[in-house]
């Protein structure tokens, strides 16, 4: 058999990735350019990170972004791996087809839709709109997605692992606590990492819900690039761009490096 | 408990000091009232009735589906029953959750903490109970060294051979020291050479520690090697609960002596009983007797069963009695290694197998394929079955 790749799969591929990712290089690369004028190549230079530095409003816009995204992020994963294992173990309590239904709305329900019925519930409620209710709106959208990753893994694993733990004198939570969470951690893990990036990325349902005093950093480009593209934009972009990579290639490490372990030891099976 | 120390005492059950069973005074360890356990409409467990006593190696055995390892983790509390009681020493256990049960169970699949080392596994359900860490370790020590793996403290389970697992799985069972210690299936997974060695270290163990085991298993050799008593079950009932010579020997019903071994069954009417035996007229004609009596009257259709191993084959002599004695055509010859087994299609039309033993090496065969012989067994061979 032929190994590697034919002319044609090693075109098909770059083409792939060009479509994918010139924009983004183009980006990184302008971001190092040393013209005021976005458009014209004036040489190298990092002047607007250092520019960057100096951005207080932008600078405030990323870390509230962070917090946001840290927040919600760790609300999402733990209710998302609740939901998993209730979806998971319960059986078919009544009111299971309805409740994985409405878990996983979010999902199909256009982001418009979910930002403008979140801002109906918050005026409703007359709370406060700014940083807390866009971290709530965050938790709200990106727990489904934590739950369809840990599902999955759920799906996978061994129930007979946990009873194993409660017949050894684990009480159920414990069981859980000790022996399931330790080894569905990769798809926990994984499923923040996700959940952590779709906030840093949220725009329209951020702007829903924000108020005076929390501006994330999406809000604050878009805000910024209405009035023309500034270089800057160029340099936090990268800054983002580079954050977010390093998140997606440890969730994928982490996946994979227990994949391995967990595939050496069924693979040597009795 | 009188107990024999000797190991081959424990073998096929034959533990004459020990027959708890047999004394009506004898309290049970484990009792099932009546248990039933339904999944939606389907029975799993059908009204079981079980008493199982302190020491004792019980096996429960059926095909697949017939409802044992349901009956298992009704008792380590996996399940609730839909009906009856389950009692441990005298205590109906239904509302104890599986976490508080003096019972363990190994899991088929061993069920081994990936995440966590041998020592770790061993120390998992000690370190529940909140012992001192001394003792965790002596204890620790203790098992591995009961099952042979000192020195294996620090692997993780993926390094270990199927052997090796299914030993860690039996120390960290075992180091809670259980009233009851459930097994399921905890030979299928080795290889078949293996099993049998693991088998013997099951009854020296079981001997050792003087625990209560119940292992669920399909393969009826394990539970004739390992159980002093064995409970058929089929559909989610006991069929038939007995020591496993009594089980061979004098099985209940045509559904055990077929699942049990091998067996010739031929159909037949009752034609006296009495002190000196039965006499039955076969359906496709001979005469048949057995040495025991039957209470059933006269004419009535039952079923003669005849281990193949208990049948006589000769070349055919005019002579033959004809009690018990069959002339025929040897159809096929089986050649298993320490015995060959004889397919013979009677005159009458039935086919009936003779196993004999290789006790020579056979370059040539008295008896081949195609040959006239005669099969005939003694009365004491035939047992009758009513059902």
């Amino acid at each position: 058999m032929r190994r590697g790749l034919s002319a044609f799969n090693v075109t098909s591929i770059a083409l792939g990735l060009a479509f994918l990712y010139l924009p983004i290089a183009i980006l990184v690369i302008y971001s190092f350019n040393a013209s005021r004028l976005v458009t014209v190549w004036g040489g190298w230079s990092t002047r607007w990170y250092v520019a960057l530095l100096h951005d207080s409003a932008m600078l405030d816009a990323a870390w509230t972004s962070l917090r946001i995204a840290f927040l919600s992020a760790t609300a999402a994963t733990v209710l998302g791996t609740l939901a998993a294992a209730a979806l998971v173990r319960a059986g078919r309590f009544h009111g299971r087809t309805a409740f994985s239904a409405m878990v996983y709305a979010p999902l199909v329900m256009p982001e418009i839709i979910t930002g403008l019925s979140l801002l109906l519930l918050f005026v409703a409620l007359d709370a406060d709109r700014g940083f807390w209710t866009v971290t709530l709106a965050h938790t709200t959208v990106t727990m489904c997605f934590v739950t369809i990753v840990v599902q999955s893994r759920l799906l996978s694993f061994d129930t007979s692992l946990e009873e194993a733990a409660m017949d050894l004198g684990a009480p159920p939570l414990r069981a859980f606590l000790t022996v399931t969470l330790p080894l569905i951690f990769p798809a926990v893990a994984a499923g923040w990492m996700l959940a952590f990036t779709l906030s840093l990325d949220d725009l329209v349902i951020a702007s829903f819900t924000t108020g005076p005093g929390a501006t994330t950093l999406p809000i604050r480009i878009y805000s910024e690039v209405r009035l023309g593209v500034k270089p800057e934009i160029n340099a936090i972009c990268t800054i983002m761009i580079a954050v977010v990579a390093l998140g997606v290639v440890a969730a994928a490490l982490i996946g994979k490096r227990t994949e391995l372990a967990r595939v050496g030891a069924d693979g040597r099976g009795g | 408990m009188a107990r024999d120390g000797t190991g081959n005492e424990t073998l096929g059950g034959a533990r004459a000091s020990f027959a708890p069973w047999t004394d009506p005074a004898a309290r049970p360890l484990v009792r099932f009232e009546a248990v039933a356990k339904r999944f939606g409409v389907v029975p799993a467990v059908d009204r079981l009735s079980l008493d199982i006593y302190e020491g004792e190696f019980f096996a429960l055995l059926g095909p697949s589906g017939c409802g044992k390892t349901t009956l298992l983790r009704l008792l380590a509390g996996f399940e609730r029953p839909s009906e009856g009681r389950i009692l441990l020493d005298g205590q109906d256990i239904a509302d104890v959750p599986p976490h508080h049960r003096p019972v363990n169970m190994m899991f088929q699949s061993y069920a081994l903490f990936p995440h966590l080392t041998v020592a770790g596994n061993v120390a998992f359900g000690l370190k529940q109970e909140g012992l001192p860490k001394a003792e965790i370790d002596a204890r620790i020590a203790e098992m591995l060294a009961l099952v042979k793996l000192e020195g294996f403290e620090q692997r993780k389970p993926h390094q270990l051979s199927g052997g090796q697992r299914q030993r860690v799985a039996l120390a960290r069972a075992l180091a809670k020291r259980p009233r009851v210690f459930l097994l399921d299936e905890p030979l299928a997974a080795l290889d078949r050479k293996l099993r049998e060695d693991t088998r013997f270290e099951l009854t020296d163990l079981q001997d050792k520690l003087g625990l209560t085991f119940i292992i669920v298993t399909h393969d009826q050799e394990e539970a004739m090697t390992v159980a002093d008593r064995i409970g058929v079950m089929s559909r989610g009932q006991l069929v038939q609960v007995s020591t496993p010579s009594e089980l061979y020997e004098q099985p209940n019903s045509r559904w055990v002596a077929d699942f049990i071994g091998d067996v010739n069954l031929i159909e037949g009417r009752v034609a006296s009983t009495g002190p000196q035996g039965t006499e039955i007229k076969g359906e496709a004609g001979g005469r048949l007797r057995a040495a025991q009596t039957v209470d059933v009257p006269l004419g009535t259709l039952v079923w003669v069963a005849v281990r193949p191993e208990k049948v006589s084959i000769a070349a055919e002599t005019p002579s033959m009695t004809t009690e018990n004695g069959f002339a025929g055509t040897v159809l096929d010859i089986g050649y298993l290694g320490g015995v060959s087994i004889y397919k013979v299609k009677l005159d009458n039309g039935l086919i009936m197998k003779a196993a004999v033993a290789n006790r020579t090496r056979l370059v040539e065969r008295p008896i081949g394929s195609g040959d006239r012989v005669s099969l005939s067994w003694e009365p004491t061979a035939s047992v009758v079955l009513t059902r």
